[in-house]
């Protein structure tokens, strides 16, 4: 009898700590609420007063954490716009790393409010996964890096070679596809970690590294001698990359999208973190409605009439946000090339802000 | 009627107070409590793939893979379907841990003996070796052997060769090896009948020794020849092909061993090894100071001493833990997917990538990895069995 | 199982008295050919490895990603407005540490023997000559003075009240919480999320609460293992063989993607937590393993002395077998600690900061590309210190139980 009541109290107990551990579950986690019905994520990251951001948190140029501890890069700069929008203070951030393999998980579990992590834009996904993707905030496409003197000119002489691959959810399939369509027989060498398969390039095990272009260009300039490797011309896959929010919540989605097209906006009309204020009390109706002083485009949203100002002010519109990151200001030097304005031959473009 | 009633509630006390109707009780209420966790378990599994649009199954498995894979024991084409990438990924992983295995055991054994050496600096090596080894994460290790060692090698076009018989270079290692995979188990069965003959004659040899008390020089004969045709067997039976440097790099001919792969079995047998030298050790140290000195006292070298007598009796306490040590390198054979190997756990999440299903794709791992212990457990239990006592 | 030692042919170090060094040499290093012969092989590949090593150390490596990123790997990105609160935590793991040292200690003549004074001496050294920050630097030296302090105290007030130890466990079962709400604030701190825990903090607070959540599920399983009722039994045994079959990083992958599968709709567990979860089901098979061979080892005679005694199953359990069983498992648990510790490199795969996650981050800071071998060599170095350091502390602790006993 005792017995019984010793053993099934250590029952109760075990089942008593797994009860509080679930419970710590809900409440540890800050913020990692399920989506409430009827209630858009707009509401939840106002009340909440923070943003809660999905990065890689890996990426040279897109989202690493610099010596201070801070989340940077470009992608991470797209989250502070929106905290920036929505609550005013662009260090109004949470970032939490996500790998490929949880990120559109996390997002529709509502553990985290958008997600800004390198995404590529598919129907699949769009239709199928269930996500919104903004406007593109990079457009990238799948490269192949070589040495100069290694006389490799296409895809086709890779017959026998060996290729570097960082795993991606794609990269792989891109590639083999390519080369089975040119019938090139090749050892893929096929790395989770960036570094580890950089560093194999690099060292020689293989004769071509491939991955997304804006990457191969950022690590080349990390390599011993940068000159002695090329890019082919070649565009294995189309890669536009931008934010993404889960589907079915047109309010929330509605603000991510136009703060991204307000960067690109605040670029074509001029307007830096450095002369916006030179903006105010502006006889163009049209810089008058961007910055909130004229119309209520921004109260139509949910958000304050002068969100774009806070925006502009705190993160600066896209072009300054590409050069500190990864353009002409940063050690990566990269083009704009696709990334440029419309204006410019580039494919960035924000419909009218009216 | 109140006798009738009375009796009964008496039944009951008497139920409670029982032992075995509690042992029953309980073990029906646990069953009951799993059964119910269960449920509610696999019920939001359901609710959550119901929500997520998908259904359970293994249908998928038949859809073409899509993507390739670098190294295959198996003939493997990117547009073949998801079932057999994953034997891809299996054979590898067979292929690094068969060979871990058996290199794990001399590497270790080895190691184990060498702490009990005259000689002052390999006893040294040896416990840093331990020390060193056991105290750093395995990941970190397989990134120093792939980059720190395999790494440096020279490119193809200046490779190094030992005699012509064996490249390398930061590609990989070039054996020789036998022409076929038939010819190559033929091989090792030959090699493995010679060792059970060589055993028997062996043992054979000792009886006549102990029984006449003389050498047994027509034995040792014997051996010699079995040991002479085996070799010629091996060496004209079978179509060997070595390994040739190509000018200006490469080579062909031989059995290519990829970078990946050396450097992971380097990194697992030498990370395992550690483990089984400690094993080794204690089991040598658990044999008595009396069998050292009674076996020194027969007049037996050094050397015979730990053949003859000490390690044979060693053996029973090596065994049992040798179990688990096989079974983590199996599991930990999972970590080479970090430098490039692609083995199954690699080729999986790859699949899981590609397909979103983690249900199918994690039960399809967990039952690879238990079905390989298992056949380790049941190999060393009846290897276990042999080494026992036999108490007489 | 007493482990015999054999004589000098065996093992230990060989007695350096009377001896001269060349006599040494001669007597260890080449007393015959074949001696001979290993020792030259051995010193040339030793040489040969140290020299590239050193030369690799001291003119290509570039050492600046370490001190400039060391708070960082300490506590990955915990806002430093609030590193008051680590060192706090600090502090009292190091009273503690120093405590228990003490009260251990209690019946050693000498507390501060020659070897000890060395190890401090040369910590303080360390400290001093290389700073990895210089403002935290010297905030590390007052600390190993409290240990050596506390271990004063934890002396004479172990002499002075034998039971001491009791409430030390109890201390260092507290300030397990303390810990946790010190890192994770609130109940009046601020709070911090678990996004921001990171680096050797995340390290050891994952595999310290893997052990330490694993531990009643785990006693359970091992008692379940040696229950006389079949179905306990075959269910715990089922348990700890399909999960020691598994590798930890499927378990964890299970973690992360699974177990928000496994609750119901829309609720998903905080990531760290996911994973303490994985790495506590997880180790709870082994540790069931530990504790099974520490019950196989108290003598039956035990059992049947207190079941005469009239205790039933339960109070013999409690008070009788397991107390003697975890005593006898304690290296093995404390082994079983340290390769957790290792385990938890493999949450970096799965996209924690830990350790190994924020070196990860660490080497895509632009600035820092390409350093990987430095940031990966100091991990190791970091990881063996620990490793080490836990080696060699439970096999102290085990020559004080057996001492004892």
């Amino acid at each position: 009898m005792r017995k019984l009541g010793l053993l099934a109290a250590a029952l109760g107990l075990t089942l008593a700590a797994c009860g509080g551990t679930t419970t710590t579950a809900t409440t540890g986690g800050e913020g990692t609420t399920a989506p409430v019905a009827g209630k858009s994520r707009l509401n939840v990251v106002k009340e909440r007063g923070k943003l809660i951001c999905g990065v890689d948190g890996g990426i040279p140029g897109f989202s690493f954490v610099d010596e201070s501890g801070k989340y940077s890069g470009l992608d991470v700069d797209v989250c502070k716009a929106v905290a920036a929008a929505v609550l005013g203070d662009p260090e109004a951030v949470e970032y939490r790393r996500l790998d490929s393999t949880e990120r559109f998980t996390a997002l529709a579990g509502g553990e985290v409010d958008m997600l800004s992590r390198n995404t590529t834009w598919t129907i699949n996904r769009d239709t199928q996964v269930g996500l919104e993707f903004a406007p593109t905030t990079f457009y990238d496409g799948q490269g192949m890096m070589v040495r100069k003197n290694s006389g490799i000119d296409g895809l086709e002489d890779f017959e026998g070679k060996a290729v570097c691959v960082e795993t991606g959810t794609t990269t792989e399939l891109n590639l083999t596809d390519q080369m089975r369509k040119l019938g090139v027989n090749f050892e893929p060498v096929v790395f989770q970690d960036a570094d580890a398969a950089y560093a194999a390039y690099d060292e020689g095990r293989c004769e071509g590294m491939t991955s997304d272009k804006s990457q191969l260009v950022a690590r080349r300039s990390t390599l011993p001698n940068p000159d002695d490797h090329i890019l082919l011309e070649v565009t294995m896959s189309k890669e536009p990359l931008g934010p993404v929010t889960v589907n079915n919540d047109s309010a929330w989605y509605d603000v991510v999208k136009w703060v991204t097209f307000g960067l690109f906006q605040a670029e074509e009309f001029g307007i830096t973190s450095a002369n916006i204020d030179t903006f105010k009390g502006s006889n163009d109706p049209n810089i008058a409605r961007f910055l909130g002083e004229e119309g209520t485009l921004g109260t139509d949203m949910g958000l304050n009439n002068d969100f774009m100002y806070a925006v502009v002010k705190n993160v600066g519109n896209y072009g300054e946000i590409y050069d500190r990151n990864v353009g002409a200001d940063s050690q990566f030097k990269l083009e704009r090339g696709q990334n440029a304005l419309w204006t410019d031959g580039g494919l960035m473009y924000a419909p009218p802000f009216r | 009627m109140a006798h009738d009633s009375s009796d009964r509630g008496f039944d009951l006390k008497a139920m409670l107070r029982d032992e075995r109707f509690w042992k029953i009780a309980f073990q029906v209420i646990t069953l009951v409590v799993v059964i119910l966790l269960l449920s509610f378990f696999l019920g939001n599994l359901n609710r959550n793939m119901i929500q997520q649009g998908k259904t359970f199954g293994f249908g998928f498995l038949r859809n073409p893979a899509g993507f390739s894979i670098g190294e295959s024991a198996i003939k493997y084409r990117p547009n073949d379907p998801y079932w057999r990438a994953l034997g891809v990924g299996l054979g590898n992983t067979l292929t690094l841990v068969t060979a871990g295995i058996a290199l794990t055991t001399l590497v270790g054994v080895a190691a184990g003996i060498a702490s009990f050496s005259k000689n002052w600096l390999l006893y040294k090596i040896s416990r840093a070796y331990v020390g060193l080894v056991r105290n750093i994460p395995l990941l970190l290790q397989l990134f120093f052997w792939y980059f720190a060692i395999y790494g440096t090698l020279p490119k193809p076009e200046n490779q190094i060769h030992f005699f012509d018989l064996a490249y390398f270079n930061n590609r990989g290692v070039y054996i020789p090896w036998p022409g076929t995979a038939v010819l190559a188990l033929l091989g090792i069965a030959a090699l493995g009948v010679g060792a059970i003959a060589a055993y028997y004659l062996w043992r054979w040899r000792t009886n006549i020794r102990i029984d006449r008390g003389t050498g047994g020089l027509p034995q040792t004969l014997a051996l010699a020849s079995l040991g002479l045709g085996l070799l010629l067997f091996l060496t004209l039976g079978m179509k060997w092909t070595i390994p040739h440097g190509v000018e200006g790099g490469g080579v062909t001919g031989g059995l290519r061993l990829s970078r990946e792969y050396v450097a992971a079995l380097s990194a697992l047998v030498f990370y395992t090894s550690a483990f089984v030298a400690e094993i080794v050790r204690a089991g040598i140290q658990s044999v008595t100071k009396g069998q050292w000195e009674a076996a020194r006292s027969l007049g037996l070298q050094p050397g015979l001493v730990m053949r003859l007598v000490v390690f044979p009796q060693a053996m029973r306490v090596i065994i049992p833990p040798m179990n688990s040590e096989y079974m983590n390198l199996t599991k930990n054979s999972s970590l080479a997917f970090a430098i490039a190997f692609p083995e199954i756990y690699s080729v999986a999440t790859t699949t899981y990538n590609q397909t979103g299903r983690p249900v199918e794709v994690f039960l399809i791992l967990m039952a690879t990895y238990l079905i390989l212990c298992l056949i380790i457990t049941l190999v060393m239990n009846q290897l276990n069995r042999a080494v026992q006592f036999k108490e007489r | 199982m007493t482990p015999v030692t054999p004589n000098s042919f065996a093992s230990g170090p060989p007695a350096l008295i009377g001896l001269g060094p060349i006599a040494w040499a001669k007597k260890n290093l080449f007393s015959d050919w074949f001696n001979s012969l290993l020792t030259l092989i051995i010193v040339a590949i030793f040489s040969w490895g140290l020299w590239r090593l050193g030369s690799w150390a001291l003119t290509m490596a570039q050492w600046p990603v370490i001190p400039n990123n060391f708070g960082l790997f300490m506590t990955g990105t915990y806002p430093p407005a609030l590193y008051a609160r680590i060192w706090v935590l600090l502090a009292i793991i190091c009273a503690l540490a120093g405590l228990s040292w003490g009260v251990l200690a209690r019946n050693v003549s000498i507390l501060f023997s020659r070897n000890v004074r060395l190890g401090l001496a040369a910590i303080g050294a360390f400290i001093v000559l290389f700073p990895p920050t210089r403002p935290s630097a010297l905030k590390l030296l007052p600390l190993v003075a409290l240990v050596a302090a506390m271990a004063a105290v934890g002396r004479q007030g172990g002499r002075r009240f034998p039971g001491v130890g009791k409430w030390i466990s109890l201390a260092w079962f507290l300030s397990y919480f303390v810990a946790l709400w010190l890192i994770g604030g609130g109940l009046g701190l601020t709070r911090v999320s678990t996004n921001d825990w990171g680096g050797l903090l995340l390290t050891l607070l994952a595999a310290i609460s893997g052990i330490a959540l694993c531990f009643p599920l785990g006693l359970l399983l091992a008692l379940g293992r040696r229950s006389a009722l079949p179905v306990v039994r075959w269910l715990s045994t089922a348990y700890i063989e399909v999960v020691r079959g598994v590798p930890l990083v499927a378990f964890l992958f299970m973690g992360q993607v699974m177990i928000p599968l496994f609750l119901p709709v829309g609720s998903r567990p905080d990531r760290v937590l996911r994973a303490v979860i994985a790495l506590a089901l997880f180790s709870a098979a082994y540790l069931a393993e530990n504790v099974r061979a520490g019950l196989q080892a108290v003598p039956r005679g035990q059992r049947e002395a207190a079941m005469s005694l009239g205790l039933n199953t339960p109070l013999t359990l409690g008070l009788i077998v397991l107390p003697q069983a975890l005593k006898i498992a304690i290296p093995a648990i404390v082994g079983q600690f340290i390769s957790l510790f290792q385990d938890t490199t493999l949450l970096s795969i799965v996209g924690l900061a830990e350790l190994l996650g924020i070196g990860r981050s660490v080497l895509a800071n632009p600035a820092y590309l390409g350093r990987y071998a430095e940031v990966y060599l100091f991990l190791a170095v970091i990881y063996w210190v620990f490793c080490y350091a836990m080696a060699l502390g439970s096999r102290k602790l085990e020559e004080k139980l057996n001492t004892e006993r």
